[in-house]
């Protein structure tokens, strides 16, 4: 893996922002060519969005030529509750941006067959030929998406129920009230991300840290399935300093040592006005 | 044209660069138009997969509801209350030159004035809906004679009347039919004035108090008869006193039906009312704060002799003041809050999504840019200036 650590969230959002657009850049995108990229909610990804969003309206980088599979959606909340993925992505991202709204795809958390419209979304990435990058948050119980301690590390896309480290984290959203969070939602399994040819995991924040020392220190543990990520060939792991707390102090010092090779992914930071 | 045939297929229009007003406040959003109505992009983009035909970038200026004036008498020297030949064309004339003002709906008014006036003018102002010939037509505001001798203001004394014979029928024989009336405006001290305003609130019609030396609790009685809404505050009415604040004391009367907003009009040109006085009604009461200019035919026109219905006026010089709220508030006085008076609060006086896309693009000192009605350009500052 690659563990980059920046010193606040800021520098972690715009570093992680500078790597997806010079990942979508230098793939150039095109009419026959799109560039598959996976898309987390929460609040850890919003400084990475509003970045993204500042280099479209900069011109800097368009997403014309981009498609977005979104991790899950919320089972039984209407599409435009506040508080749906679909109302997180529109609000954070895609009404500020030129992707087209055919190529963005959200899990529907209203289905009337949920598992029909899992199998469907596996269908929908392999026909878009499979995911550029992933990029993915961590849960305070190491699960990536809403694949819940105990879930299969090859899982696909289905139906989960929330753990309750979750709702609790998740109440926050919803005016405190745990019984008004959702309990179950359709997530991208395991496995499904672990297909993408690149993944990277945003983690910021102290109560984060426990959960990627497990994740990153520890085996392989379908408890902390961020875990299964160990084993897939292309992982980058973008923190701020909070989120390693938990970290030994030696896997810190030597990964902090290499910024100066992580850096050279984001800098220099490319442009389509350059005619790229 | 507004309808739901073909809406699906219609241009979207997308306002961009600009701060809306939503919810009472300024956000800085796009305002998305379809079909003459505020579109729901997100429910575009995830139901339709569908973006914008045309992006119009606003330049950062405030869209804010279209104006509403439920208290308007003329302008550019035409007078509702003049019984001519061609109603019409004066009220298309006024309906459009207020455009400029970002007046999108109105309420003609008609003071106090003979049964023969009303008989003649009332049928020829019918309810229209606006577009580039001019504003929307609400509906008429017929203020008196059925007022206060006390408290007549401007309006002539020969003319004033009682329904105490025969009550409503008193009414219908004096104005004819009301289809296109909208709002009234009555003195409740009047005897029988409750069975009228029972009989005017259960046709739709908004009954207002004004002109009037009512005490509070016959105020309070005339808005359990159904009355919400008071005739330009301040004028024409009991002065505020600390034992009996009259009328005024609506504003603050816990003796009102529950739930029951009462809304009253201020005419903000620093004249009729002193900002002071109308900040203490303001903060006493902000929902309900109702802005109308009240206009007369002089509107627009310089100094001289005017008509006012039966009456002549010495114009002298014009005042304009803005009240001294927030920003927010000023606009929601002038669009939301009369939308709410006459129950049209879905369609009128707001951005929201489904409503119709009557708005104005204003810069920050709140003057008026460009004029929209259901989603078409209908006035804009630059091509005036050619």
């Amino acid at each position: 893996m690659r563990l980059v650590i920046l010193d606040n969230y800021d520098l972690a959002s715009e570093w992680a922002a500078k790597y997806i657009c010079n990942r979508i850049i230098q793939f150039k995108p095109g009419q026959d060519r799109y560039f598959t990229l996976g898309l987390p909610t929460g609040s850890t990804p919003l400084g990475c969005y509003k970045k993204l969003i500042e280099y479209h309206k900069n011109g800097h980088l368009s997403f014309k030529y981009v498609k977005t599979f979104n991790m899950d959606e919320y089972v039984g909340l209407p599409r435009n509750h506040p508080e749906s993925y679909h109302s997180y992505m529109w609000n954070n991202f895609f009404k500020h941006i030129d992707i087209d709204p055919n190529n963005a795809h959200i899990l529907d958390g209203n289905a009337a067959d949920l598992q029909a419209e899992c199998d469907a979304f596996e269908n929908k990435i392999k026909e878009a030929g499979g995911i550029d990058l992933f990029v993915g948050g961590i849960g305070p119980d190491g699960h990536i998406a809403f694949n819940e301690p105990g879930s299969s590390l090859v899982s696909r896309t289905r139906l989960k129920t929330l753990a309750m480290d979750t709702i609790l984290a998740n109440a926050k959203y919803f005016d405190g009230d745990l019984s008004k969070v959702p309990t179950m939602a359709l997530t991208v399994g395991v496995g499904t991300v672990m297909d993408a040819r690149e993944v990277m995991i945003l983690i910021t924040g102290a109560h984060k840290a426990f959960a990627l020392y497990k994740a990153i220190e520890e085996g392989v543990n379908h408890m902390w399935t961020v875990s299964a990520f160990q084993q897939h060939p292309r992982t980058i792991f973008v923190c701020d300093e909070d989120a390693t707390l938990e970290l030994r102090v030696k896997t810190v010092k030597y990964f902090k040592g290499l910024m100066h090779v992580h850096n050279k992914l984001v800098d220099p930071l490319f442009s389509m006005k350059d005619g790229n | 044209m507004r309808g739901e045939q073909g809406a699906a297929g219609a241009r979207v229009l997308q306002f961009t660069n600009c701060r809306i007003l939503r919810g009472g406040k300024l956000l800085r959003e796009d305002l998305w138009v379809r079909g003459g109505r505020i579109l729901d992009p997100e429910k575009l983009f995830f139901e339709e997969r569908r973006v914008a035909d045309e992006r119009r970038d606003c330049g950062g200026r405030i869209l804010a509801p279209g104006f509403i004036d439920v208290q308007i008498n003329g302008g550019f020297g035409v007078d509702f209350s003049q019984a001519t030949e061609d109603v019409g064309s004066g009220v298309a004339l006024v309906a459009r030159r207020i455009l400029s003002h970002g007046v999108t709906s109105f309420c003609p008014t008609l003071v106090t004035s003979p049964p023969e006036v009303y008989h003649k003018v009332v049928p020829q102002i019918p309810v229209k809906s606006g577009g580039p010939h001019g504003a929307g037509v609400l509906g008429l505001h017929l203020e008196g004679p059925f007022i206060s001798r006390e408290k007549r203001g401007a309006h002539p004394e020969a003319h004033l009347r009682s329904f105490e014979a025969d009550a409503f029928q008193d009414l219908l024989a004096t104005y004819g039919p009301l289809d296109n009336v909208r709002i009234v405006t009555l003195a409740p001290e009047l005897g029988r004035s409750h069975e009228v305003i029972r009989a005017l609130t259960a046709r739709g019609i908004c009954v207002s108090l004004g002109h009037s030396v009512a005490d509070l609790r016959a105020a309070e009685d005339a808005v359990w008869s159904g009355a919400t809404f008071i005739t330009h505050l301040f004028n024409a009415m009991l002065p505020f006193h600390h034992r009996d604040p009259g009328i005024v004391g609506l504003l603050t009367s816990d003796r009102l039906p529950a739930g029951r907003c009462i809304f009253y009009g201020m005419i903000a040109d620093g004249t009729h009312t002193n900002p002071a006085a109308l900040r203490i009604a303001h903060r006493a009461h902000p929902q309900g704060l109702v802005l109308v200019t009240d206009a007369i035919p002089a509107l627009g026109l310089g100094n001289g002799r005017h008509t006012l219905g039966q009456q002549e006026v010495e114009v002298d010089g014009l005042t304009a003041y803005v009240a001294g709220c927030s920003v927010e508030s000023a606009l929601e006085a002038a669009s939301l809050h009369p939308a709410q008076l006459l129950g049209l609060e879905k369609s009128k006086g707001t951005l929201d999504f489904g409503a119709d896309a009557d708005f104005v693009v204003l810069d920050d000192s709140l003057h008026v840019q460009a004029t929209y009605i259901s989603g078409e350009l209908v006035w804009q500052a630059d091509a005036a200036r050619q």
